[in-house]
Parts: C-alpha cells; structure tokens; sequence
C-alpha cells in the first residue's frame, strides 16, 4: 500500500454504507414502483448493480439497470480532447415517467452528472431523476448536489478519492490518495 | 503508443500505412459505443457540437458522403457539402485554393475525396483544419477499411490469423489498398485474386499470396472483400467482356458452396451484379455488405471524435482543475 493513502471505507463498512443507500434510496422512492436504476460508467455499474441486488433482497422485485457513460456529453472535449476510452451506454427501458435513480461513485465538481443528466434527456422524460453516490468529497462547480449520500469526505484538492469495487479492482474499498499516486 | 494530448491518431487521418497496430485498435474499439447512438430514438450526442465540418468532394459519392454526413450530425457537428460541380472548381479553382477559402470562413475539419492519389495529403500539409481521406485516387480509402475490418471483427471476434482476399480490380482500388495495410497490422493473413491485368506490378512487395483462380481463392479463405470493377476507371482493355469476367473471376453461389467453410462475404459498394458478384452471393446468409454500410457511420463517429478538439495548451491547465 502506498504511503500516502488513507483508507476511508474498508471492505465491511463499504458494504454496510451499500446496503443503506439502498435502504434510503427506497425509502426516497416510497417502494421500487417505476424505479429505474442507472449507473455512470465506469465504477458507478457496479456500484448500481451491487444497490439493485440488496434492493432484490429486501423487497424481492429486480428494479431494471442500466448504464450510461457520459464521455460523449462532456464540456471538455475541446480543452483536454478525446477520451481514449468510450465505454458503453446501456438503456434498454423506456423512460418515461420513471423514477430514475443515478449512481455514482464519487460527486465532486458536478459536471459528470451534469453530462448524465443530458444524457438521459435524449432517451427520454423520466417523472424525476435522484442522485445517489457513495462519496461526496465537496468542491461542486455546478448547483447539483446528491439526494442519497454514502460517505462524506473532507478532501484537499491535491488529494482524490478512489473507488475500488471487487469487479474490477480485486477488493471493496474507498482511499484517499495524493494526485497522482496509484490506489491499489 | 503514446497518445499525444491532441489526437491518438495525429491531426489527420489520411492513410492505414502510417498508423499503429493499436492506434487501428484504438479506432476500432471506440466505434463500438457510437454504435449503440445510431439505435436510439434521438440519434444525435452532442460531442462536437459547434464544430464545422466541410465534406469536399471532387469525386461522386453516395455511401461514403452520406455516411460521413450522418456520422457528423449524429456528433452534432455543423456540415457543409462542396461537390466539385457547381462549385468554384468547375470554374477552375484549385484544390488549396477552396480549401483555403473555405478555412477563411473559419472551419474544423476537411473530408475530401479526389481523383488524384495523394491529395488528401497535399490538403493536409497546407491546412490548419483536420483532413480526413474519403478516398484519393487509387492510393488509400481509410475509414472503409477500417469499416471492414470492424465487420470482419465483429463476425469473427478476431483479426488476428484471419485469412481475407480481395477479389478482383485491385489494381485501381484504393479500399484493397487500405484493407491490405490494416488487415496486415493487425495480424491477418491477406491475399489478392484476380486477373493479372488488375493486379498492380509490384503486389508481390506488399506481402500478400496472390491466386490466379478464384476457386483457390475460396477455397483459402475466411472472407472475401469483392471489390467493384472500376469500369470508368478503365481506359483500356483490361478485360476482354464483363461477360467473361463474370466467367472465370465471379463469386458466385456454386462456387461458394464447394468451399470447405462458409466464407463471409464483403463489398465496398457499389456492386455490379453478375459481374464481380451474383446477386445470390450479394444477398445471401454469408453477406455482410449491409453490416459493412452500418458500421461505416460508428467508424466514422469514431475518427471524427479522435481527431476532434484538443488544444494541449489548455489541456494541462484543465486537468489541474480536477477530473470530476
């Protein structure tokens, strides 16, 4: 482990945090009717995938999942350019008049749901959409702000906060770690 | 590879010859999610909106310019079409000079097509815009064979070891050219086939087997890229009649069904039935020509988005403001 990295949410309180958005984001919702859960590429799937699987335990309904990844709606193309990596965007449901609930891993500046939020207009009219993240870690540059919150972390702005989730990194976990340091 | 702030690719996108086994990969991999866009009910992201795209073409298009067309308004960029007829160069202008007047007017990128090989490379050497070849004389058309190898991607799940022939006029195709670079970069085996008069001189350089018959050809192989015989490109005798070609060089359905694998059959377009092709091979269970035209607007998407903005100077300064 890297010295510079604090760890924020071990594997179990990871889990724990997981299964209590997935508690308030029914409670948001008054039940799953209509709910419609969408991940933002990339740990956000997992993270939604993981949310729609404790929602299954408790009310034994399977809420329909999607993707979304907002490379092609971001406002930086002509600053930073081209992403080298597009993932894939998933919508298979119709919209309309749905409860959308988005997920994210972290919500920092604002402009990744900004785009998200673009995104899901062009597929459709949703009766509303909440955000869910398992960081917050501040520093918003857009009026956006999350309705289900896992974690909040007070984060200097040359530190970043690094979702790990099994699927892809091997373990569960939240770290902090200087700008340019690995977590791993 | 290291890619540069700016593009993956470089300014342009003028040829395969030049480009990198995993810069192809690149291109071929970001084309998959532009494929989903074209499904939607609003085909349409905003990626480069307020960009200005001129489509300059000296040469008749249909597929490759409305591709092009689509693959730009689904991006949201602003298009404009210069045909050579009509336009300032029927007046004698020159190509540098429309080019020239149409960047005065403050674009982003040039598509072009032109009967001349090497002219989207003379374009891109004295414009700021990026250029991208729709295809230069019988030098290189590089996003359809990155189109094809896409369909071919897509069908066999891999490139690597994958054994295409191109059929027919390679001598005066720009499509065979391309298809011939990229497909050796990324690790397939490729061969020719065709008459010796329609096969250029120094084939043999370019690494490629060459078969005299077309029934070797299928035999060989796991794919067939049918390429048009470019009858208004063809002065003189080069075959002796369509009918006889048809005879000895057409894929056909007998002769594909004595092959010992089903062969995937691809065609840039457009086809001359019963000469390169019979129309039960065009619209039969193994033909992808149609996947190749839908795929052709995802590669496009793809080139169009990589060559797309970047201004490195500003690109550090946004990313110390954060990634989120």
């Amino acid at each position: 482990m890297a010295p510079n990295q604090t760890t924020v949410l071990d594997a179990r309180a990871f889990d724990r945090t997981l299964k209590r958005m997935a508690d308030e984001i029914l409670e948001h919702n008054d039940g799953t009717d209509g709910l419609v859960v969408v991940g933002i590429q990339r740990r956000g799937v997992q993270l939604a995938s993981r949310i729609g699987a404790e929602i299954r335990e408790r009310e034994g309904v399977d809420v329909p999942r999607g993707a979304l990844d907002i490379t092609l709606y971001r406002d930086d193309l002509q600053t930073i350019g081209p992403r080298p990596v597009v993932g894939a965007t998933d919508l298979p449901w119709e919209l309309d008049g749905r409860r959308v609930v988005i997920v994210d891993d972290v919500l920092y500046t604002g402009r990744t749901v900004r785009a998200a939020l673009d995104e899901l207009a062009d597929f459709g009219r949703p009766a509303r959409i909440a955000l869910a993240v398992l960081v917050d870690r501040g520093g918003r540059e857009l009026p956006i702000h999350a309705d289900v919150v896992g974690k909040r972390v007070d984060v200097a702005p040359d530190q970043r906060v690094d979702v790990l989730v099994e699927e892809l990194d091997g373990r569960d976990a939240v770290v902090v770690v200087a700008k340019g340091e690995e977590a791993k | 590879m290291t890619p540069t702030p700016s593009s993956a690719l470089g300014k342009d996108l003028l040829a395969l010859e030049p480009l990198s086994g995993d810069q192809i990969r690149l291109v071929l991999d970001t084309a998959e999610p532009f494929k989903e866009i074209s499904e939607r009910a609003i085909k349409k992201v905003p990626t480069l909106r307020g960009s200005t795209v001129v489509n300059l073409f000296f040469e008749a298009s249909t597929r490759t310019r409305i591709s092009f067309e689509f693959a730009e308004k689904r991006l949201s960029a602003d298009t404009v079409n210069v045909a050579a007829s009509g336009s300032s160069v029927s007046k004698g202008e020159t190509l540098v000079d429309t080019a020239r007047n149409l960047e005065a007017m403050r674009i982003d990128m040039v598509v072009v097509r032109h009967g001349s090989s090497g002219a989207a490379r003379f374009l891109a050497e004295r414009i700021e815009s990026n250029v991208i070849n729709a295809g230069d004389g019988t030098h290189e058309h590089p996003t359809q064979g990155l189109l094809d190898l896409l369909t071919l991607r897509d069908h066999f799940k891999r490139l690597d070891g994958l054994k295409v022939c191109l059929c027919g006029d390679v001598l005066h195709s720009r499509v065979a050219r391309s298809n011939i670079w990229g497909l050796k970069k990324m690790g397939a085996e490729v061969a020719v086939c065709g008459p010796r008069s329609l096969l250029p001189n120094a084939i043999d350089e370019l690494g490629v087997e060459v078969f005299d018959r077309i029934e070797q050809a299928i035999e060989w192989a796991d794919a067939l890229n049918v390429l048009r015989l470019q009858l208004e490109r063809m002065t003189s005798g080069y075959i002796p009649s369509l009918r006889e070609y048809n005879r000895v060089f057409g894929v056909t359905r007998e002769r594909l069904e004595r092959a010992p694998r089903d062969v995937l059959i691809l065609h840039p377009g457009p086809m001359n039935r019963g000469v390169e092709i019979d129309s039960d091979v065009a619209d039969g269970p193994h033909s992808v020509i149609l996947h190749q035209v839908t795929n052709g607007v995802a590669i496009r998407m793809a080139v169009l988005y990589l060559l797309a903005g970047g201004r490195p100077e500003l690109a550090e300064a946004a990313k110390r403001g954060g990634e989120r």
